[in-house]
């Protein structure tokens, strides 16, 4: 967990978002590449199949110039939601500092949010992460739709946030709750930092 | 010229500016020796004059006798043309290099002035060559000013470069508040607070913006309270959304602020520093993973003596083979010890210490009663030399043939194949003055370093170090380090070290800690022997029988008490006894009528 480096005075942040499919983690990524000025960005990398799903994983490297003293880049990340990317989820998620958690409002996606939470977790705890001590932020993406088709935020919180972690409404297709939810996992991350680690960078 | 206005006790310190205000202090109280250059940037209007000019002030009061020039580089510019107009351009550069501490001012107007670069790079050079400070603001960092020379780009970066953020809103307040009290002005409840929330983040604007509040209120002649803030300020509140960017980025500026160790922040600024310098600094990194803060200084310092030591080392090791500059072992810290074994074995080879005499062999010595122990510890010194018997001391009288044995033994251990350096062997006397002689020539630590490199050392006539304190002392320090190292001591003594007069203690059992023989003159029953052939030119180290055929007849010392107790000579017997040496070939031919008379007077 290569976070702060002291020596070369770099700071890198590794998040990614984690969610089912279709529940709008490259659609968060893309809001927020539109909003960075494009000396800040790199190049955004997407590996997508022809319909637009992702195929392996989306790369947004964020270079926010030196913050006292400090050299921070953040690397965002998403992972390809359909269960059979198992594989890739892991290892994307692979030295992760943060991770946001996208649900989809939808009542009728809400099996698949379950299930995608319990592979994080899964999947986390293969690496020996311990989940308690990441970082992680949830979004109740789509939020916009009527409300007949999908769940309150109270509702989600109920069903999802066992850990009582932060959690945002969301509408990634017009930015709301997008940089909210970055900012929060951000905060955690850098948080962690300042708290005494065991004896690793 | 410096603004008096400006000074550290007015500028507020918040997450965001927190860095660059700790490294204007240190700047402050010890110019040139850290963070030089000290390049400071940030967005216009968040304190980068500020900031220099409180630096010049503060540095000022510290140090009286200090030049300190603010110069903005557009007076810089304007001074240069100027001068080389009237053909002062000798003074000019004159003026600058007697700066102590230069503060230079929107640094990013260098962009594209090819002839005020190198007038800057001159300056800089000159400056920084001699330990004086530069401190430099400007409004974006060194490598996004374009079209500057790579070379005065690598200056700029060369020091300490910080950034100022935009300040959160508690700073704002702090920023409002002291801002009021300078004025002595009090606003109504809520109003700073409320200013502070607005979308300004620029320092200077919010200034303007509460200058405007300050005089509506004086002007009105009442307190203003929160709802007149935006009448007032009305176009201030109509200020377009912040962008979200922007803002985010804040949040992470003030969030590593707030998460960053400052001890961790200066740890990472030495290991910058040495591993620029070529050192590996893996001990440094070892204290970044602590939990608990260190005493960062102390650990500097350290390092900082180790590495001093490693390029006297170096330099030492240079001026004997110019091969070994750079050599890994001089960069590692943790390889000192190696480091202080290679210098110490080239200047030992380079100038060895003095060698066994040649031709002394032990088989030739001749084997009695009295020497037949030491000679069969001196072989088992050469067999397995440093393992046994180290240090092997060997007691006894003048003319008993110590010399000859200690020669004998050096003689061996240097003709070995797996002789790990050169051995040495020496008088007690030629040892200190050897010590005294580099002394002299103030090379303490060449004398070290030969004789620490030593595969074996043979002091022939320790007592000669009786009573002085300062060989007593080096020899102390050279025997741990060999004995360390496993290599062989052998010591030989005409006096038991108990009859020493002024030994250190310590070393005395260090002394005692091998193997200590006895060697004497021979009993009668070892009369019938063969001359011991001593080399040409050194008949003064052989074996003495002129004593020893005289001695007997002294009055004071009958000979029939050595007679009775011939062990008695080596301990408690006079010394002209103890070196009571017996070789019938040589005493047949030299003192034919004595021979007869000492046999029949000793049986």
């Amino acid at each position: 967990m290569p976070l702060v480096n002291y020596s070369a005075r770099e700071l890198t942040c590794k998040i990614v978002y984690y969610g089912a499919g279709r529940s709008g983690k490259t659609t968060n990524l893309h809001y927020i590449y539109d909003r960075v000025p494009a000396e800040r960005r790199g190049s955004m990398v997407s590996l997508a199949t022809h319909n637009e799903r992702t195929l392996f994983f989306d790369f947004l490297p964020l270079d926010l110039g030196t913050i006292s003293g400090f050299a921070t880049k953040f690397q965002l990340y998403t992972v390809p939601g359909q269960i059979y990317y198992r594989s890739t989820r892991k290892l994307v998620l692979q030295g992760a500092d943060g991770v946001v958690f996208v649900a989809d409002s939808q009542r009728r996606q809400h099996d698949d949010n379950v299930q995608s939470l319990r592979d994080l977790h899964e999947v986390l705890a293969e690496q020996g992460v311990d989940v308690r001590s990441l970082p992680l932020v949830l979004q109740y993406n789509k939020q916009d739709l009527p409300a007949d088709l999908v769940m309150t935020p109270r509702e989600l919180d109920d069903a999802l946030n066992f850990r009582d972690v932060p959690s945002f409404s969301a509408d990634a297709l017009a930015g709301t709750g997008v940089f909210e939810t970055l900012r929060k996992v951000s905060q955690l991350v850098l948080q962690r930092l300042a708290a005494p680690q065991p004896a690793h960078r | 010229m410096l603004d008096g206005q400006f000074r550290f006790d007015n500028f507020v310190v918040g997450a965001a500016n927190r860095l660059a205000a700790s490294a204007a202090r240190a700047v402050c109280e010890s110019p040139g020796s850290v963070y030089n250059p000290l390049f400071v940037y940030s967005s216009p209007g968040l304190g980068k004059t500020h900031l220099l000019a409180a630096i010049g002030h503060q540095a000022r009061a510290l140090h009286p006798e200090l030049v300190v020039e603010y110069v903005s580089l557009e007076d810089f510019v304007e001074q240069l043309h100027l001068a080389i107009g009237t053909g002062q351009a000798e003074a000019f550069k004159k003026r600058y290099q007697s700066v102590g501490l230069l503060l230079l001012d929107d640094v990013q107007f260098l962009s594209g002035r090819t002839e005020t670069q190198s007038e800057v790079l001159r300056v800089f050079n000159a400056l920084q060559s001699t330990g004086r400070q530069i401190v430099m603001a400007s409004d974006r960092a060194p490598t996004d000013i374009t079209d500057v020379d790579e070379r005065l780009l690598n200056r700029l970066s060369g020091g300490l470069i910080v950034d100022m953020g935009t300040p959160d809103y508690e700073t704002r307040v702090a920023i409002l508040r002291h801002k009021c009290a300078e004025r002595k002005t009090r606003l109504g409840q809520g109003v700073l607070e409320e200013l502070a929330r607005s979308s300004i983040g620029n320092v200077r604007e919010l200034q303007g913006a509460l200058n405007r509040l300050i005089a509506h209120q004086a002007l009105m002649g009442e307190s203003l309270s929160v709802s007149d803030v935006w009448q007032i300020l009305g176009a201030a509140q109509l200020s377009e959304e912040p962008d979200e960017f922007e803002t985010f980025l804040q949040d992470i500026a003030t969030g590593v602020a707030a998460s960053v160790d400052g001890w961790r922040l200066r740890l990472g600024e030495r290991i910058a520093y040495w591993s620029g310098q070529g050192f590996r600094t893996a001990i440094l990194e070892q204290a970044l993973d602590l939990s608990e803060a260190p005493d960062v200084e102390q650990l500097d310092a350290s390092f900082t003596a180790v590495t001093d030591r490693l390029r006297t080392l170096e330099a030492a090791a240079i001026k004997l083979d110019a091969t070994h500059a750079g050599l890994a072992v001089f960069r590692d810290p943790d390889r000192l010890p190696e480091a202080e074994r290679l210098v110490a074995r080239a200047m030992a080879l380079a100038e060895p210490p003095l060698a066994p005499r040649p031709g002394y062999e032990l088989s030739a010595l001749v084997r009695t009663t009295q020497n037949r122990l030491a000679l069969r510890a001196a072989a088992a010194v050469i067999e397995g030399p440093g393992r046994q018997y180290s240090p092997l001391l060997i007691v006894g009288g003048t003319g008993a043939g110590k010399t000859h044995l200690a020669h004998a033994i050096g003689a061996a251990l240097a003709s070995r194949e797996s002789a790990g350096g050169p051995v040495a062997c020496l008088s007690g006397d030629e040892f200190v003055d050897d010590l005294i002689a580099a002394l002299q020539r103030g090379d303490v630590e060449g004398w070290r370093a030969r004789y620490r490199a030593v595969d074996a050392l043979i002091i022939d006539g320790v007592q000669a170090i009786d009573g002085k304190e300062g060989t007593q002392e080096e020899l102390f320090h050279l025997f741990n380090a060999l004995h360390q190292d496993h290599r062989q001591i052998v010591l030989t003594s005409d006096r038991p070290l108990g009859a020493y007069i002024a030994l250190a203690e310590r070393l005395r059992t260090r002394f005692d800690g091998g193997l200590s023989v006895t060697i004497a003159a021979p009993s009668p029953s070892d009369r019938v022997g063969r001359f011991t052939p001593v080399p040409e030119g050194d008949e003064a180290a052989a074996p003495n029988i002129d004593l020893a055929i005289v001695v007997p007849f002294a009055p004071e010392e009958p000979v029939v008490a050595a007679a009775v107790e011939p062990s008695a000579l080596v301990m408690h017997g006079r010394r002209s006894l103890d070196s009571f040496f017996f070789d019938s070939e040589k005493i047949a031919a030299e003192w034919p009528d004595a021979t007869g008379r000492v046999l029949e007077e000793l049986i």
